[in-house]
């Protein structure tokens, strides 16, 4: 392949700027070997996070060409040639340097969500799941946290102000994973009809288009939180019948 | 001393993998005020690119299966010079530690009946891994993270760690850095727990990610601790070989625990050549018997394509040398003919992923080219079995930084539960510790000014080497010259090579400021690389034989004296010396379990 030409936002909290650098690619390569690249030879200072390089950790997030993306399953033979890349950071979040973002709000969320707190074992002191139930909650288990959707989501995107009282996508996935584990006892419906903020969400399905692990979190996690959420407040026999069918030890928190 | 931000701590644990995250949840469930320390943020350490899974003896899939078994297949895989009581602890303690994670909502597949299903990894003679598809690591980081959430642990993410502090010969503290702002910090602590992961980093074709610098092993050394087995390190035998960007990332063993087979260029299933002695009796000789095991344990023996994986690396790197490898110079590893796709995306749905995003291959319609890749770290900081104690006062290590439990080869499946073992036995004894000094040491502040003196010394040459480049030739050094096959002429080379990058990193050059900048971050790491590619040289030189992970062109049988010690680096006046130390003696009713004719 001839040189690419890169525009990698350069820059910190007060402000930045794309700057342009011509760099060495070859043939299978992703865009995080180009970064890494650039960074070895003309841009030794360049921050920018990795892990794994393998899609499992997803701390390479970033605005590739304008889109949110793990810079590190991003194949540069996916670009016309010629065409100049863009590497931005993931907007949502406040500039640490350069592709660096503070993400420390996503923590935080993850700190409010109540524990997994499960009932007793069998009598032979095991859990008893099927393959069917444990498969439909090991598609929110598959979460890299790369806050990407985190990211586009438009609760948060524009309204700084909003994240107080919004968990977001990712968090979302997490409720639903802990409200639809078959152990589980504890209720977090109040917690997500008020501090978690899930009526924000207007299922516009723009965290689910950008997930690298293609979780359908609108679909799969959110809606039904919605519904859950719903039924608990307007329709109390279905809940109550849901919850002694389903549930024995359930406990409010919130 | 200058003022430093200080944290008052009594246990500080370093890393936060699964053992640190297990580490630190132990410590303060005890009591002791824990705070973890990651140089990356939380959740992302290199657990999370562990596939296979987890080996313990619940025996959900074959009942006979229980600790003894576990036992004998670690110390076999081991090649016996594992420290027995750590192989013992680890195989009676691993199931009660998986049950706990599920116990803190981890989901892992089920059997029939609602238990957790086991699947077959090389070199354990009963199907053994907890696993949940082929991303068990990132399911026991998310689930080790999101309890710890509440366990009241100060967590310090992005913080690397460059000293520990030590105060007549006892731990006072950790001096580290900020990432993001580049400022020094300072734990004060009673005790500190090393979790820090390998030394990957040192080789070009690895693994691992930028975070195994061999920070833990190398923090304890400069210490005053003991390392052992440092020359025994695993190339695990499948990963990538193509596209070149994407070489040595990890191929789970799982794809032949589930049914797929190694070829060479002549599609010959060429592990059949390779059956070493050990493991003659119960590996099978014919391709029909191989691939009848899968479903029948009474009449057929395991297939070959599930050897340790010392075993398979030396042959896929036998093969490719005698001309009969792939195109990218690796060999095949097949399961699309092997399996329906159904299957093979059920069982392996990352590994599908992958090979589609990276490679542009189907891997439920071709075979995957495969080859050996720097993995695992057997050697590390000498510590006692049952309180994961080094030889520092205060000190403890656990995980891939400490050394003993797998010997000279460690197996597939025994490194997740190894971390959840001995992650908690660390941090129960560094909690006990701890809570029963009255006070943390002082710190002396000669220490910190040195050691922050020397971290900022970059930013002031006008002149000098740019990181990066000293850490392409030194990985380039280690896989050139102390590679899988290793021979003397090519170690001594090696360590005049390290020499002389060793005088190039003292003029290293960082250019920009403190806040985030990679390049002085990459600047520090490379003292922990360079000292322990010191000391795997100087290991791999004195071990005069072939064992596991540690293989001599010049001496390639294993020599039974040296069977019976363990290579000791230790550090004095800045001197590195190496000895031979015998290894404990193993009670009679484990050595019984050994001699199972099985």
């Amino acid at each position: 392949m001839p040189d690419v030409t890169m525009q990698v936002w350069r820059g910190d909290a007060g402000g930045g700027a794309l700057e342009e650098y011509q760099v060495h690619a070859e043939e299978g390569e992703v865009v995080l070997d180009v970064i890494h690249r650039l960074q070895a030879g003309q841009a030794n200072d360049l921050a920018v996070r990795w892990n794994c390089k393998a899609g499992k950790c997803g701390s390479c997030s970033a605005e590739i060409n304008g889109k949110p993306r793990l810079m590190c399953m991003t194949r540069m033979n996916i670009f016309e040639p010629g065409e100049a890349v863009t590497v931005a950071p993931v907007r949502t979040f406040p500039i640490v340097r350069d592709l660096v973002t503070d993400v420390s709000y996503n923590f935080e969320m993850a700190k409010r969500v109540p524990a997994f707190a499960p009932k007793p074992r069998e009598p032979d002191g095991t859990y008893r799941m099927s393959q069917e139930d444990v498969e439909r909650l090991q598609e929110f288990h598959k979460c890299i946290e790369c806050f990407m959707c985190q990211d586009v989501c438009h609760v948060i995107r524009d309204h700084e102000d909003n994240k107080a009282n919004y968990a977001g996508p990712r968090m979302f996935i997490r409720y639903a994973e802990l409200e639809m584990h078959p152990l589980d006892t504890v209720d977090r419906r109040p917690l997500l009809r008020g501090q978690a903020g899930l009526s924000y969400c207007n299922i516009t399905k723009c965290c689910t288009e950008v997930c690298p692990e293609s979780i359908h979190i609108t679909d799969n996690a959110i809606i039904p939180l919605k519904e859950r959420v719903v039924d608990s407040y307007y329709d109390p026999v279905a809940w109550l019948g849901r919850k002694i069918r389903r549930r024995g030890r359930r406990k409010a928190t919130g | 001393m200058a003022e430093y931000e200080t944290h008052d701590l009594d246990v500080v644990v370093i890393g936060a993998g699964g053992a640190g995250l297990r580490a630190a949840i132990e410590a303060s469930a005890q009591g002791a005020r824990t705070g973890l320390v990651c140089k990356s943020l939380l959740g992302k350490a290199h657990t999370v690119m562990a596939e296979g899974g987890i080996a313990a003896s619940l025996g959900n899939v074959y009942p006979d299966d229980n600790w003894k078994v576990h036992f004998r297949d670690t110390m076999r895989g081991g090649k016996f010079l594992n420290n027995w009581r750590m192989a013992q602890i680890h195989a009676q303690e691993s199931p009660e530690r998986v049950l706990e994670l599920e116990e803190w909502g981890a989901l892992f597949d089920r059997t029939p009946d609602g238990r957790i299903l086991q699947r077959d990894f090389g070199g354990h003679r009963f199907a053994r891994l907890a696993h949940v598809g082929d991303r068990t690591g990132l399911e026991m980081i998310r689930t080790l993270q999101h309890h710890s959430v509440h366990q009241g642990i100060e967590v310090f993410m992005e913080c690397t760690i460059t000293r520990l502090l030590i105060t007549d010969g006892h731990v006072a503290g950790a001096l580290g850095y900020w990432r993001e702002s580049g400022r020094f910090v300072i734990f004060r602590c009673k005790a500190a727990i090393l979790a820090t992961g390998g030394v990957g980093k040192a080789y070009k074709v690895t693994t691992n990610s930028w975070e195994g610098t061999g920070d833990g092993h190398a923090l304890a050394l400069w210490a005053g601790a003991d390392l052992i087995d440092m020359e025994f390190l695993q190339f695990h035998p499948t990963g990538m070989v193509w596209p070149p960007s994407v070489r040595g990332l990890l191929v789970t063993e799982s794809v032949r625990g589930d049914g797929g087979a190694l070829r060479n260029s002549e599609g010959r299933r060429f592990m059949f050549d390779y059956i070493p002695e050990l493991y003659r009796a119960e590996t099978a000789d014919t391709e029909e018997e191989a691939d009848r095991w899968y479903t029948d344990r009474t009449s057929a023996r395991r297939t070959p394509d599930l050897l340790p994986r010392d075993e398979v690396a030396r042959a896929i790197n036998t093969e490719v040398k005698a001309g009969r490898g792939s195109p990218h110079g690796g060999v095949f590893l097949d399961i699309a003919s092997r399996r329906d796709p159904d299957y093979i995306k059920r069982r392996l749905p990352s590994m599908y992923h992958q090979f589609k995003e990276l490679a542009d291959v189907d891997i439920t319609a071709e075979p995957m080219e495969i080859g050996p890749t720097c993995h695992y770290f057997m050697g590390g900081v000498r510590v006692e079995a049952d309180t994961a104690a080094s030889t520092v006062p205060g000190l403890y290590a656990a995980g891939e930084t400490a050394g003993g439990m797998h010997g000279a080869n460690r197996l597939g499946g025994n490194s997740l539960s190894d971390l959840l073992v001995f992650g908690r036995r660390a941090g129960l004894a560094a909690a006990q510790h701890a809570l029963g000094r009255p006070r943390a040491a002082e710190i002396d502040a000669a220490q910190v000014e040195a050691a922050t003196t020397h971290a900022l010394a970059p930013f002031g040459r006008e002149e000098g080497e740019n990181p990066y480049a000293i850490q392409q030739d030194l990985q380039d050094c280690m896989q050139r010259l102390v590679g899988i096959i290793r021979r003397e002429d090519e170690l001594k080379e090696a360590q005049q090579e390290l020499a002389a990058l060793k005088e190039r990193a003292k003029r290293v050059k960082v250019e920009g400021h403190r806040q985030y900048n990679p390049g002085w971050h990459l600047a520090l790491d490379l003292d922990a690389l360079l000292t322990l590619s010191e000391c795997l040289t100087m290991g791999a030189l004195q071990r005069t034989e072939s064992r596991g992970g540690h293989t001599r062109d010049d001496y390639p049988k294993a020599d039974d004296e040296l069977g019976k010690v363990n290579m000791v680096i230790r550090r004095r006046e800045d001197e590195l010396s190496i000895e031979a130390e015998p290894l404990s003696q193993m009670p009679d009713d484990l050595k019984a379990l050994l001699e199972d004719p099985h």
